[in-house]
């Protein structure tokens, strides 16, 4: 959230830093015909760096367009019994019919596990004269200390149905109140699935068994595929990444455009409305939008947030492109053009787009991680993409809660995060240097 | 230059006047008003928490108001804080935010010109690739992850270490502050080395310092007074925009590392629609922004006799 | 071109330097790095999760405020070590089913050594009451006689069914029985309060350290807002001497657990409760984790306004077929200690007085009946709902839920389940709180997910919840069946008769589904293990160290 702040607030007042090319770079030819040299340009002359993130972008987009076609899980599906596993290959789990008001038939003179598998473990142990309740525990058998408390039970026995995995646990239980540990026991669960889930899934079943997908990046905290809602989130993020840029440049671009032609007291006006627009605090101004358009019920909120970014990003750009056709009218070229009766519709497409569109280009490429970033903060303060859509963001959000027990549930949506912003930016810095043929000659 | 000052500071009070504006419209927009409370309330108790707060009157009466309270300088009482004034959080909390912006700002500068300046120096070579490559990563993964990760190692180290070294969230001291205040600078720091390189670069290839170094300016001399002070300065120019930016976006370092800030407070306040707390401290960090900006123009000035007033913005 | 601008030390500089400067100025806090629990001054170090909206107990409502309250300030009653009510300012008292009667300590003494009065009670109870104060708690006064007139202004606040006998003794006249008054008296609405400092500070009145006085076993010796809170033992205190530490801490404003778990773990504060990202952690770093009943009641709660979907029972009991709050809790929540929830009241309910004396829990009186999870009937119910309304296909509903990650998490396993198991679509409208509260009031929802903490210790507080009259029946649930046994609980004292009708209340409920439990939250923690006899209570402020002490470490005894 930091870095879109740098990118958005200093933009405006850094454009001849950020954009040496601006100035002279592209300008400083003597004819019409020197003016599509750096649209022609880039492409050649994009350095190894510059054509790799090209080459990740694309991977990029492959693995969330292309990616659900080949690994055709539901990033909505909700395998209950797999709650935030690891990776997982595929396997089959027996199926178990569950009652949660199982009472054992007597009592017993040793401790006994009646039944063990990932739905329910249920122990019980002799009744001891005088305990009025009995504390059961439960750890990893090779961690030390009792473990989580599961419950107070005031019978001499208990079913524990909380989160099983296939791991070996050690039961404990003592009388409430005191340090005797009355029962112990070491065990193993087997995979298993509730009758009332296969139902629900709809999995077929073969011989009390059913067959379980593979997870090759493990599933979240509601048991979904990590690896299907990375793709899906990504198709949200780059989109809004994508098209808020898009939008919010071609805006700035047409409202830069007006104002620098439109000359005099009007541009004088637009250039104000753009000085306020900027100095609203950004993430302020994100945050008060996005909660006055608010999502209703059912939207997925991606279209508040891109309107709520458009409203705030297109100054930079405005400015940008007015200064451009500001010092382009002033060209011999352009008054060549218009000399010998060009029209001004003419000129803008012949003369000043092609000198501008690298310019576009370049600060487009810097606007997407910049609006990834910022679709990424507003859905980790849970003002973002609404369910089912999810967004890396969003997922960064969720696994935050995990991030001591189940690290990979924020680390790999974060991680995709970077990747699209270092490959954003990495290819924005190519497109810049191969404008710009001053730096190049530095370096 | 005294006009040029007084007509920035002219349009800076419009463009607060817009600010305070847009931000009370917008507000007022969302369904819902600070008074609702998760149990019901009886009609009675209701238009006396309305009276109190002015929310009986008419939009555009309460609108008129709040900007006659504005130019008094007086953002009212909170809704959620219910007996404290918003001038009182606000003083309250935003030299904390401010601290940890400023020192944030101070890291990342330091950091950004020694790691510009070495990156230059050793255009191509390792410590360049090695340096940039931490820029680009620094640019690239979001704040939170950074933050929650930091406070995550930092907890790992006092166990490790079996005594607590750095204190894990909170605030007070310097021990508190450094942690979360490089978390936040990080970012900027990165993009001001990679801004200090390119403006070491192109000072180092231009014509005076080859006319320094063949008058016999070399080494630490050359660099200090010639190098140094002129690759300086399209870093300067970045700075108040850099601490407008880094006091009023620490949200996440703040929530995550528990400081007492102004952006955490602003936070709850929009989830609670606390209407003066969000006209308050937007106001106020827009007047903040407003203020940094003219003042950076102004300071620029000073600093650099090329640049005359006249031209304007 | 050679610039000479770093001659002359930099307007930058001087800049920055009186910023940061002035900054440092402001930003100075006197709180030194404390350790969580300190034996030898007998101070303790904790996290609080925000700051309290307001401290003046007539107008409190949060459990923030209610825990520091508990500490500051003390009622005619308040709840001991065992959960019992014991003597606060009152030493005896007396009830009956036309009023009560107490009779105060005189050695109850406010923070600057005035006596508490039975006037000062009579103020408190007036001032709450008065429309202009607004107290969003009045209604826990109601059981005084013509209190509810007074508070929506009929009546002056003189006619308050209670007075002063002389300075010690307060005597109060119900507006119809009340048999759980006594513990009504814990609560902070019923705090005394003193008339010159209420009048002297008006609005400010609480809002700092130095503008509320205290009577309770601490004193706030500091309140830097939104920064730290610091309690010192009340040397005026009537109790001082059961009081064990002397002094409590609260440097910290977080409601993140992972970062209240972070300072537990660096010893830096003695008590952090956990979510369920924190548990396993927990467990491995082998902290003794500890459990406590918060007495709260999760629920998803229909509409039942005209032309909404969920009016119809068929298609509520297809839900109720279809939800099993057990999965839910197991797989989705995974916080031992949260209880699947089946009945209106939570087992945390007290039920009636046994023969032998003490108390019982309803449930344990009263089982509820509990419907299990089956997909083919809640398919027929489905298809009986679609005949009843007569329509084909059914519209996507909307489900009301806040903006927390673990409400969204929940809505997100209910969008799924109703979406898989009855082909539903099940819309998830996320709203911050406030305008949460704003759709739920305005009926703006088909389900919402709710939940109602019990505000004193009686099952009334869950039972007329949904009666017809209460506000806070957000999906205008209307039965007559449901208002009747509601009433007649509420007009009888015999405890027989109350609990008979709420039996068949809770049977009600689950029949008639106006509301769909879901669960009975817990919270979990860890606590410094020579932290002792911290009081985790439903009631009364939780948690409580006015009966806590700091052990020895082990191996030191």
């Amino acid at each position: 959230m930091k870095m879109s702040l740098s990118y958005d607030l200093f933009r405006p007042y850094s454009l001849s830093t950020t954009y040496p090319l601006a100035g002279d770079g592209a300008c400083s030819g003597n004819g019409p015909e020197s003016v599509e040299l750096p649209l022609a340009m880039p492409s050649p002359s994009l350095s190894r760096s510059g054509k790799l993130a090209g080459v990740a972008i694309v991977l990029l987009l492959v693995f969330v367009f292309i990616g659900p076609l080949v690994w055709q899980q539901d990033p909505s599906r909700q395998w209950l019994s797999q709650i935030s596993m690891g990776p997982s290959a595929s396997n089959s789990a027996r199926l178990v019919d569950n009652d949660s008001l199982w009472q054992p038939r007597g009592e017993v003179q040793t401790a006994v596990v009646h039944s063990a598998n990932t739905e329910f473990v249920r122990l019980q142990w002799p009744a001891v004269e005088g305990v009025h309740a009995y504390q059961v525990f439960r750890n990893f058998a090779e961690q030390s200390g009792l473990g989580i408390p599961l419950a107070v039970s005031r019978v001499a026995y208990y079913q524990d149905e909380l989160q099983l995995a296939e791991t070996r646990y050690r039961y404990t239980v003592k009388a409430e109140g005191s340090d005797k540990v009355l029962a112990e026991w070491e065990v193993t669960p087997e995979p298993a699935m509730s009758r009332f889930e296969a139902q629900l899934q709809g999995l077929p079943e073969q011989s009390g068994r059913v067959i379980l997908p593979a997870h090759p990046l493990g599933t979240d905290a509601l048991g979904r595929d990590i690896l299907a809602r990375l793709m899906a989130g990504g198709r949200t993020s780059l989109m809004v990444g994508l098209i808020a840029p898009c939008l919010f440049i071609a805006f700035g671009c047409l409202y830069g455009a007006l104002a620098g032609i439109a000359g005099g007291w009007l541009d004088n006006v637009a250039m104000r409305v753009v000085d306020f627009v900027i100095a609203l605090p950004f993430l302020l101004f994100m945050i008060l939008l996005r909660v006055a358009f608010g999502i209703g019920p059912g939207e997925d909120g991606v279209f508040p947030l891109i309107l709520a970014m458009v409203m705030m990003s297109w100054t930079g750009s405005a400015r940008l492109i007015r200064g451009q056709v500001l010092s382009l009218s002033q060209q011999p070229y352009v008054e060549a053009a218009r000399l010998a009766g060009m029209g001004r519709l003419q000129i803008i497409v012949r003369h000043m787009l092609p000198n501008v569109l690298p310019m576009i280009l370049v600060s487009f490429s810097f606007a997407v991680p910049s609006a990834i970033f910022t679709e990424a903060f507003l859905s980790f303060i849970g003002l973002g993409v609404a369910p089912p859509s999810t967004s890396w963001g969003a997922q960064c959000n969720d696994g935050i809660k995990t991030l001591l027990s189940h690290p990979q549930q924020m680390l790999l949506p974060a991680a995709m995060i970077s990747i699209a912003v270092l490959a954003f930016n990495t290819l924005g810095d190519a497109l810049r240097d191969a404008g710009d043929s001053r730096l190049r000659e530095l370096s | 230059m005294w006009t040029f000052a007084f007509k920035r500071l002219l349009s800076g009070a419009v463009t607060i006047w817009f600010i305070a504006t847009a931000t009370f419209f917008a507000m007022h927009a969302v369904p819902g008003d600070p008074l609702t409370r998760d149990k019901a309330m009886s009609p009675a108790v209701r238009a006396q928490l309305e009276q109190r707060y002015g929310l009986d009157k008419p939009l555009v009466t309460q609108y008129r108001l709040f900007l006659g309270n504005m130019l008094k300088g007086d953002f009212g009482i909170s809704f959620t804080q219910e007996n404290r004034r918003v001038n009182d959080i606000i003083r309250e909390h935003f030299p904390v935010s401010a601290m940890l912006g400023i020192t944030a700002l101070l890291i990342a500068f330091i950091g950004a010109v020694a790691a510009g300046s070495i990156a230059a120096q050793f255009r191509g070579q390792w410590p360049d690739r090695l340096l940039m490559m931490a820029v680009v990563a620094a640019i690239s993964v979001p704040g939170f992850v950074i933050a929650a990760v930091a406070q995550l190692l930092i907890v790992q180290l006092n166990n490790r270490l079996g005594q607590p070294l750095i204190p894990v969230a909170g605030w007070g001291g310097f021990s508190h502050l450094w942690v979360p205040a490089l978390v936040l600078g990080l970012g900027t720091m990165a993009y001001l080395s990679r801004l200090m390189r390119a403006s070491m670069l192109e000072v180092t290839n231009s014509e005076y310092i080859l006319a320094a170094r063949a008058k016999g300016a070399y080494g630490w001399r050359l660099f200090w007074s010639h190098q140094l002070r002129n690759a300086l300065l399209p870093v300067v120019t970045e700075l108040g925009p850099a601490i407008a930016a880094l006091t009023t976006g620490g949200f996440v370092v703040e929530l995550i590392f528990a400081i007492p800030g102004l952006g955490r407070y602003f936070v709850q306040a929009v989830q609670q629609l606390d209407y003066t707390v969000i006209m308050g401290t937007t106001v106020f960090y827009g007047a903040f922004l407003v203020i940094m900006v003219v003042a950076v123009d102004i300071a620029y000035g000073l600093i650099d006799p090329r640049i005359r007033y006249s031209r304007g913005r | 071109m050679k610039s000479h601008w770093g001659q002359r030390p930099s307007p930058f500089l001087i800049f920055f330097v009186a910023i940061f400067c002035g900054a440092l100025f402001f930003a100075h806090s006197p709180y030194a790095q404390a350790q969580a629990v300190d034996a030898q001054t007998s101070r303790i170090t904790l996290s609080l999760a925000t700051e309290p909206p307001t401290l003046n107990s007539a107008q409190a409502t949060d459990t923030i405020a209610n825990f520091l309250l508990s500490h500051l300030m003390e009622g005619l009653l308040r709840y001991g070590q065992d959960g019992s009510l014991q003597g606060g300012v009152a030493e005896r008292w007396e009830l009956t089913e036309t009023g009560a009667r107490f009779w105060l300590r005189k050695n109850a003494r406010w923070s600057d050594g005035k006596p508490v009065t039975a006037d000062d009670f009579v103020f408190a109870w007036r001032y709450a009451l008065k429309p202009e104060t607004a107290s969003q708690y009045a209604f826990i006064l109601y059981p005084l006689r013509n209190a509810e007139a007074i508070n929506r202004g009929e009546l002056p606040v003189e006619n308050l069914g209670v007075r002063a006998v002389g300075a010690h003794e307060l005597r109060v006249e119900f507006e119809k029985p009340c048999p759980y008054f006594l513990g009504l008296t814990a609560f902070m609405s019923y705090m005394p309060l003193r008339e010159d400092m209420v009048q002297r500070w008006q609005r400010a009145y609480a809002a700092d350290a130095d503008k509320l006085l205290y009577n309770g076993p601490y004193i706030m010796s500091e309140w830097i807002h939104g920064a730290s809170i610091r309690l010192r033992r009340n040397p005026n205190y009537w109790g001082r001497n059961e009081v064990a530490i002397a002094e409590i801490d609260l440097p910290y404003f977080t409601a993140d657990t992972s970062a209240q778990f972070n300072l537990f773990r660096d010893k830096r504060i003695a008590l952090a409760s956990l979510d369920s990202g924190q548990l396993d952690k927990a467990v491995e770093q082998g902290f003794d984790i500890h459990q406590f009943q918060t007495g709260a009641l999760f629920f998803l709660e229909f509409n039942f306004r005209k032309g909404r979907i969920t009016a119809n029972k068929s298609f509520r009991k297809a839900l109720q077929a279809l939800l099993d709050p057990s999965i839910l809790v197991n797989k989705i929540l995974g916080m031992p200690g949260v209880l699947p929830a089946y009945s209106l009241f939570p087992t945390t309910v007290t039920g009636p007085i046994r023969s032998t004396g003490e108390a019982s829990y309803f449930r344990d009186q009263f089982p509820v009946r509990r419907v299990t999870a089956n997909l083919d009937q809640a398919r027929d119910y489905l298809e009986r709902a679609k005949k009843e309304l007569g329509i084909t296909a059914f519209p996507p509903l909307h489900l009301l839920v806040g903006d927390s990650p673990r409400a969204l998490q929940e809505a997100e396993y209910y969008q799924y389940v109703l979406k898989r198991g009855l082909g539903l679509e099940l819309r998830i409208d996320q709203q911050i709180f406030k305008q949460r509260l704003e759709k739920m009031r305005r009926g703006d929802f088909d389900i919402v997910a709710a939940a109602w903490g019990p505000d004193y210790d009686d099952i009334m507080t869950f039972a007329d919840l949904f009666s017809s009259w209460n506000d806070n029946n957000r999906g205008r649930y209307n039965s007559p069946h449901y208002d009747a046994l509601v009433s007649q609980a509420a007009n009888t004292a015999d405890p027989k008769l109350r609990f008979q009708a709420m039996a068949e209340l809770q049977e009600l409920v689950v029949e008639d589904v106006p509301i769909l439990p879901t669960y009975e939250s817990a919270s979990l923690y860890v606590q410094h293990p020579q932290l002792r006899g911290v009081r985790r209570s439903i009631f009364g402020g939780d948690p409580n160290f006015r009966d806590a002490w700091i052990a020895l470490p082990e191996g030191k005894r």
